[in-house]
């Protein structure tokens, strides 16, 4: 008689699994369904379950508007100001903290967790009150100088833990072989960091994107980012498609992080940016 | 063609001499392994060799030309690390090629050298894995060819196969110690097993606490062991302490003529050196364990006074535990103030 040569226990269901993915599924993507189906309601009447008539009517619209295009354009030209600018001087910092030993370098580095630790308004409006006196509220600088508080953390603790995750030996082998210590830099040690880095990019791009307090407290009345727009038309517009649509507009810059994360970063190295 | 000098070299880390005074030449071609217990300054011996740290005194010359001040990219020296630093994102043929890229050599004349030195550790045609790809073995191969591949003047090799298993790690010792004579490369080799030195090296120096105990060919280092430590740490060494007087060493119940000054001793007897004899009575000691190796066995014996040695017997069939023996040194030394003092035959 043939016996299979491979034991394989019974396959158990895991119940605490499912349990969890239907809570999640139910979280996360019911609303987005919702959001969705309302962004392409042209007829949507109570008590019906589904729209009585799907259509593009409240695209045209919306995307008719001015002040909708000039806020698509605010914002990207704030958050991609704010994430060169802070990869500029965070990067470099980031690499001093994971490197060098100089003093107050825990203080120093644990401040930056401060931004994030208190209540953000009110930091916000003692920062406020401080810009008013140098003419930058309601002007683009501004908001890129309050948005800019709001990077530290992704933009030094990511990179400082993708660093120092890479082996010193590494970095020394390439001088054994004849590397100047800034051509290490260069070959090793921003490849071997690399892809948590770009994680940290990204993340510090959609948090910027996304942001509102900072943006409009600073901001306003002059400047309009999406997000703040949506929460206008949310508020004063009876017309809940309005919303919709520009909500749906909002999810692109998300949908084409996560791709890019797919494509360019490894489930692992993304994870081990956040201590994993 | 090159011969490594190092002068009166001292590293001070804090309050701790991590490197005292440390004097070596080694010739063109020889192969010297640093051997010690961790902690004994050999791998930050290596280190300043190589570039990495900075001695506070002596000179390190190579082929006559001092290198003391020169940064690791500028010295002659190509070292292999422990845990073989492979640069994970570039593949094999990459990790190999990276120095010769820094040189400006021509692509062609590049592979043609990448190929000729994967042939020489035995990696044929892996020049397009990854280095995740190979096993444990494999990337310490690639690290080596990594550092042959500049044909640099001395190689240093800082405990390579340590994270290797015993059966890899004899096979890999063989394949280093053949390169290194088909290349006739000046090598220094780390290590904190003796098995490793004693099979590969043309000489040993043996280190404790960042000083030289001794430097000798292995066959000398097992025979003639200059200090007991060294005595005890290359192979096993019976060290009986005890006093001479009337030119007889005594310990315990312990007793055999030794033709020295009166005074404090130790009393060396390799096991195999100690030959054993069943006694009527109690006998100079008591047998407390029998291991049997098949080839041989290794009894251990217990003085009356609770100190415990080893002998070695051709069978260990022929002996019990709690079984009373006389005790016969047929080769042995004495020891007095960290030196030889005598030496059987």
């Amino acid at each position: 008689m043939a016996v299979d040569s491979t034991y394989r226990p019974p396959r158990e269901i895991d119940w605490t699994g499912i349990g969890f993915a239907v809570v999640l599924t139910i979280v996360i993507v019911f609303p987005l369904i919702v959001v969705g189906l309302w962004a392409f309601a042209d007829v949507w009447r109570y008590p019906s379950v589904l729209p009585q008539q799907f259509g593009l009517r409240f695209w045209y619209q919306t995307l008719s508007r001015p002040d909708v295009w000039e806020s698509i354009t605010t914002s990207i030209e704030l958050s991609v100001t704010v994430t060169l600018i802070s990869a500029i001087v965070c990067l470099p910092a980031a690499f001093a903290f994971a490197r060098l030993q100089f003093p107050f370098r825990s203080l120093l580095f644990f401040s930056f967790i401060a931004g994030q630790a208190f209540p953000k308004f009110g930091l916000l409006v003692a920062i406020a009150g401080i810009f008013l006196s140098l003419n930058l509220i309601g002007t683009f600088w501004g908001v890129v100088l309050i948005q800019l508080v709001g990077t530290l953390l992704y933009m030094i603790w990511i990179p400082v833990a993708a660093f120092q995750g890479v082996s010193p030996r590494m970095e020394e082998a390439a001088r054994d072989v004849g590397a100047s210590p800034l051509r290490v830099f260069w070959s090793i040690t921003l490849p071997q960091a690399g892809p948590t880095i770009g994680a940290a990019v990204l993340l510090t791009f959609v948090n910027t994107f996304y942001e509102t307090e900072g943006a409009w407290l600073i901001g306003a009345p002059a400047v309009h980012t999406m997000p703040i727009l949506m929460i206008s038309f949310i508020n004063n517009q009876p017309v809940i498609q309005y919303g919709a649509v520009l909500s749906a507009i909002l999810w692109l810059p998300s949908f084409f992080a996560l791709l890019f994360a797919r494509r360019v970063i490894s489930g692992g190295s993304f994870a081990r940016g956040f201590g994993a | 063609m090159s011969v490594l000098d190092i002068k009166g070299v001292t590293k001070q880390f804090g309050n701790v001499r991590a490197v005292d005074s440390f004097a070596l030449t080694v010739g063109d071609g020889e192969l010297v392994c640093l051997l010690g217990p961790s902690g004994s300054g050999k791998s930050t011996l290596l280190r300043m060799i190589g570039g990495f740290e900075t001695p506070n005194s002596g000179s390190i010359t190579i082929d006559g030309e001092e290198v003391i001040h020169l940064p690791p990219e500028r010295r002659p020296t190509g070292m292999v690390f422990q845990s073989h630093a492979l640069w994970t994102h570039m593949n094999v043929f990459k990790n190999i090629a990276f120095g010769l890229k820094l040189r400006r050599i021509p692509a062609a004349e590049i592979k043609r050298r990448v190929d000729e030195v994967l042939d020489l550790v035995g990696l044929t045609g892996y020049g397009n894995r990854q280095t995740h790809q190979l096993s444990g073995g494999q990337q310490q191969r690639v690290a080596l060819a990594r550092s042959l591949v500049l044909e640099p003047k001395i190689l240093l090799l800082d405990e390579p196969f340590a994270s290797l298993d015993q059966h890899l790690r004899e096979r890999l010792r063989e394949e280093v110690r053949d390169i290194q004579q088909r290349l006739q490369i000046t090598t220094l080799f780390v290590t904190h097993g003796q098995d490793e030195a004693l099979s590969m090296a043309d000489r040993i120096v043996v280190l404790r606490d960042g000083r030289i105990e001794q430097v000798a060919a292995p066959d000398i280092l097992y025979r003639e062991p200059a200090t007991p430590f060294v005595a005890g740490f290359i192979g096993t060494m019976n060290l009986i302490e005890g006093e001479v007087k009337d030119k007889r060493f005594t310990h315990s119940n312990f007793s055999h003529p030794l033709p020295i000054a009166d005074g404090p001793a130790i009393f060396a007897v390799r096991p195999e050196a100690l030959t054993i004899a069943p006694a009527s009575g109690e006998g100079t000691a008591k047998i407390h364990r029998v291991t049997d190796y098949g080839t041989h066995g290794l009894v251990d014996l217990e003085l009356h006074d609770g100190t415990r040695y080893k002998s070695m017997v051709p069978e260990a069939r022929d002996w019990r535990s709690g079984q009373p023996v006389t005790l016969t040194p047929r080769v042995y030394s004495a020891y007095r103030n960290n030196a030889v003092a005598y030496r059987s035959s």
